[in-house]
Formats: C-alpha cells, structure tokens, sequence
C-alpha cells in the first residue's frame, strides 16, 4: 500500500496546480456568487506583479527589514525566555519574584502592546522589535519552564553523586534535558513573532512586508497584497522550518521510531530513521509538533 | 586514613560510613528511626527489606542526597556534609543521560573532576571494556538492553573512583538469568577497587551472595546485621550456616 516517495511529489504538486487553477478560473470569468472574484486579482495579475517587485530595489529592502525584525526579537525571546524560565523553575526565589509579573504580562497579546511600544522606545524599529519579542518570549519561557520542571530527578542526583555543581547541572542535565521542551515553545514562539512583527510594521512601520502589504491595499492594489502575503507565508514557512530543523537536529537522541506511523516509508529507509532526522518522516518524527 | 596526597593512586581504601541514632526520611516524613550502622572500609554490606521500608532513604542519605532528620551520618569519622564523587549512587533504571553515548556518559563523572579529554575517552573506554561493552561505546542508552545499560552505569559509577558505591537495587528491573550474570560482574570489577559497597535489594539470594553482612530493614527500623559465612561463593548456597541465616532473614522479613 506504500506510495513511492515520486508518486506522492507528483500528487502534492497536483493539488496545488489545482488549486492555483481554480483560482485562475474563479478570477479570470469574474465570478460572482455570493463570494464575489470580480475585484480579486488573477493568479496571473499576481505574479506579474511578483515578477516586477523582485526586479526593484524596494522589495528587497522590505524583506532584508522584516527579517532582520523577527530574527533580533526571535534571538533576544529565545535566549531571555531559556534563561528566566530556568531560573522560575529552578528558584523559589525567582518564581516569587517574577511569577506574579509573568503572570499578569502573559494574557496580554503583544500586539496591544503597541501602544506602550510607541510610548517606551525612542524608535519605531525599537518598539517593532519589543513587540516580536514579546510575542515569541512567552511562549518559549512557558514550555521552558514546564520541560525543566519534568525533568527525571535521577538525572540530578546522579551528576550530584559525581560531585558536579550547580553549573555543571545546568549545563549537562538540565539544558540537553529541556531542549525537546525549549523547542516545542520556539517553533510557537517564531509563528507568533511573525504575526506580530507584520501587524506591527502595518500599524507603525516604514519598510518591512506588512508596511508594504498595508500601502498596497490603501492606493487599491489588490494585485500586491497578495504578493505581500505570499511573501509572509513563504518568509514563515522558512523560519519555521529553519528552528524545526534545528530542533530535530540537536534532540536526534530522543527514541522517535514509535512516532513513525508504520506503511508511511520504505522499508529500507526504516532503519536509518534516527541517523537521519532530515529524511522523510518530517512532521509525524517531532513529537513538539503537538504543541503548536 | 587516606590523604589526600594519594587521591589518584588506583588502590584507595574505601570509605567507612556510618550512621548514628538517625531518624531517616524527607522532611515532615520519618521512614526509619534510630539507625546505627557502621559499614567497614571495603565490606560489601547488602540492606535487604520489603519495599516501602526506607531501604533508598537509607541510601539517600549515605549519598548525601538527604539529611537525617535526626542524628548522625558521617564518613570516616566526619558528618556528611552533601553529595561528593567520594560516594556514588547506581540506581535502578533509567538514570543514564539519554542524550549521551554510553562512553560519554562514563566520561562525565571524569569530565566533573576535570580529567583532559583524551585521558577521558581512554578510561571511560576502558572501563566499558571491563563491563563487556566496548562494542556499544558510541550507542545511546534507549538503543541498547536494560542489562546493558545496568552495566554502563555500573562503570560510570566506577570510572570517577569512588570511595564508596552505593546501589538501589541496580539489578531489580532484570530477568533472572541477567542478574545473576551482573552480580558475578559486579563481583568482578568490584575486586581490586577496595571500595566500600552498600548494597539495596528486595531478593534475600542476592543480598546473601553478595554481602559481607547483611542488614535487615523492616518495622520502620534496622531489625538487624548479620554476617555472611562465605560471601559471594556460589556453591555455598546449600550450606548448613548459609541456609539457617537465610531462613533467619526470610522469617524476620516475613513477620
């Protein structure tokens, strides 16, 4: 019953075509019924557009601007939500210090947070910045502190009977031992930074995809709208997979063959599952997938 | 009676251990009251108990992962002040960093004491030999038997030299043709280490086996310490001495 790993390219490039396809359809004999596709820009209108933008400068500026917004925000939550969520969980001290501060601060989205932004940062790169922080620092601090909190005490007190110190747990039990955790809240964290550096680039930006996104929809240009969100979902689905990559690449010791749903790969591909953690077993082989 | 000049000669005396008038438990939570124990520098003393009887509080505490919430635990006449690589704990399962290669887990107790890299990698190699496992050096934990694993512990617990090795139970998860094979490897590499051992186990066979003396836990306290007639011989199983002592445990065990 197992699909050849060609037949099922061929398939997945099928629906897609279809899909483009009926779009094109839709567009092009103006359509109305009920949904209405007589304003809505062809797939060729679009990437017509596409084309166009990709040969001047701006397009670039734009891209190289929300990036370098989302990956300074990303780095700065990932490295501060590891770090305080240790700390919360291994401190009572901490956890009574910040707990209450966390607590209160999470449940706000951070895109509200654009007005403290604005009042807080002397520039609008600063406050879009803060904004992508906050949004992915949550996350990443929450599934952190909880895989701390797991961890297998034997663990612990083994490197303790070998004499190791506080920092030597850090670094050989508790780091390696959260990192599935630390993970799962990254790949949350980097979707929700995206959402959040694009809405804040359209609320105060100058630069970046959604402020372009956003100018292309008030001067009615439907057509680069949609070469705006084609370019944050493929921008997205770039980063997402870079961390998810990443994460399978540093957790390739965890046991993951039970999570391969037997008939999906060849036989002879089987054995080499944990070697190769690039291989074909992508979404189903991450056991953080869940979390998302 | 070793100082600390001769910390890295191979043949170190073991630790004496001790316990005096110790209420054992957590905190809020007595499981044993009034122990006095004294294990000998280098005797192989088995603890033997139903489960629930505080027989790894006991170990807990001589591992310094636990305080007595009452009286004394010391080593070589001074209090236990908190873990040390003097004294190293083997534990029932599943306390292997997964993450880690069976040889970087025997490195790490090497690594904490700041042994270089190379010396590292000879020793914990060495020592993986020594427990029949140079072939599964560079295999994590989850990918080789629950006896190979026991093993690879068994040589972390040894590659940092301690002085004393304390074991919950080490061989309790393992079928009995495994086990018996562990304790004659145990028995083995044990030998020329001049260790202290404290050994925890439910099976009366093992403890008798294996022991020098065997300490009886039962009724919320230390019932009794017995000496072994001929320890860890396995044709004195049928012996007159060997079998009145092992109806003597089970009888206390069983009352």
């Amino acid at each position: 019953m197992t699909r050849r790993p060609l037949a099922r390219h061929v398939l997945r490039t099928l629906s897609l075509a279809a899909a483009l396809g009926l779009w094109q359809l839709l567009t092009s004999l103006n359509v109305d019924l009920w949904l209405r596709f007589s304003q809505f820009p062809t797939v060729a209108d679009v990437a017509r557009t596409f084309a166009d933008r990709l040969a001047g400068p701006d397009y670039w500026t734009d891209l190289t601007d929300s990036l370098t917004r989302i990956l300074t925000g990303f780095l700065l939550a990932a490295v501060l939500g590891v770090a305080t969520g240790v700390l919360v969980a291994r401190s009572r001290l901490a956890e009574d210090l910040l707990g209450p501060v966390l607590e209160v601060v999470r449940p706000i989205p951070a895109i509200a947070l654009v007005p403290v932004a604005i009042l807080l940062f002397p520039s609008n790169e600063q406050g879009i910045v803060f904004i992508t922080f906050t949004a992915a620092f949550f996350p990443v601090l929450v599934s952190t502190r909880h895989a701390v909190r797991a961890l297998t005490p034997v663990w612990e007190e083994a490197v303790l009977t070998m004499g190791g110190g506080r920092w030597r747990i850090l670094g050989s039990v508790v780091l390696p031992g959260a990192l599935p955790g630390i993970f799962g809240g990254l790949s949350v964290g980097i979707g929700v930074s995206w959402i959040c550096v694009i809405s804040a680039e359209m609320i105060s930006g100058q630069y970046g995809v959604g402020y372009r996104t956003w100018q292309d929809y008030t001067v009615v240009d439907y057509a680069g709208v949609l070469v705006g969100m084609v370019t944050i979902g493929v921008l997205g689905w770039v980063t997402s997979t870079a961390v998810e990559l990443l994460g399978r690449r540093l957790t390739r010791w965890l046991p993951r063959t039970s999570y391969v749903p037997a008939g999906r790969m060849p036989r002879r591909a089987r054995g080499t599952a944990a070697a190769v953690p690039v291989g074909p077993t992508t979404k189903e082989g991450v056991p953080h997938d869940q979390l998302v | 009676m070793t100082s600390s000049s001769d910390v890295r000669s191979p043949a170190r005396g073991g630790a004496a251990l001790a316990l005096h008038g110790a209420v054992l438990g957590r905190p809020g939570a007595p499981v044993v009251h009034g122990v006095d124990l004294e294990v000998a520098p280098g005797e192989i003393l088995t603890v033997v108990g139903p489960s629930g009887c505080g027989k790894s509080t006991l170990l807990r505490t001589l591992a310094g992962l636990l305080s007595p919430l009452a009286g004394q635990a010391g080593q070589d006449g001074r209090p236990l002040t908190g873990p040390a690589a003097d004294r190293a704990l083997v534990f029932q399962e599943d306390a292997l960093l997964p993450w880690r290669t069976l040889r970087a887990n025997v490195e790490l107790p090497l690594a904490v004491k700041g042994v270089p890299r190379a010396e590292r990698r000879r020793q914990a190699g060495a020592w993986l030999a020594r427990v029949g496992l140079a072939e599964q050096a560079r295999q994590l934990p989850h990918r080789v038997s629950g006896g190979q694993r026991q093993r690879a512990q068994l040589a972390r617990a040894l590659a940092g030299a301690p002085r004393a090795v304390l074991m919950d139970e080490p061989f309790g998860a393992l079928d009995a043709q495994t086990r018996a094979g562990m304790q004659d490897l145990l028995v083995e590499v044990l030998h020329g280490t001049g260790a202290t051992v404290v050994f925890v186990t439910h099976d009366v066979d093992e403890a008798l086996f294996l022991g020098d003396r065997v300490a009886l836990l039962g009724n919320d306290r230390l019932t009794a310490v017995r000496d072994v007639p001929r320890p860890r011989d396995r044709s004195a199983h049928d012996d007159p001495a060997r079998v009145a002592l092992r109806r003597e445990v089970l009888t206390s065990l069983g009352s």
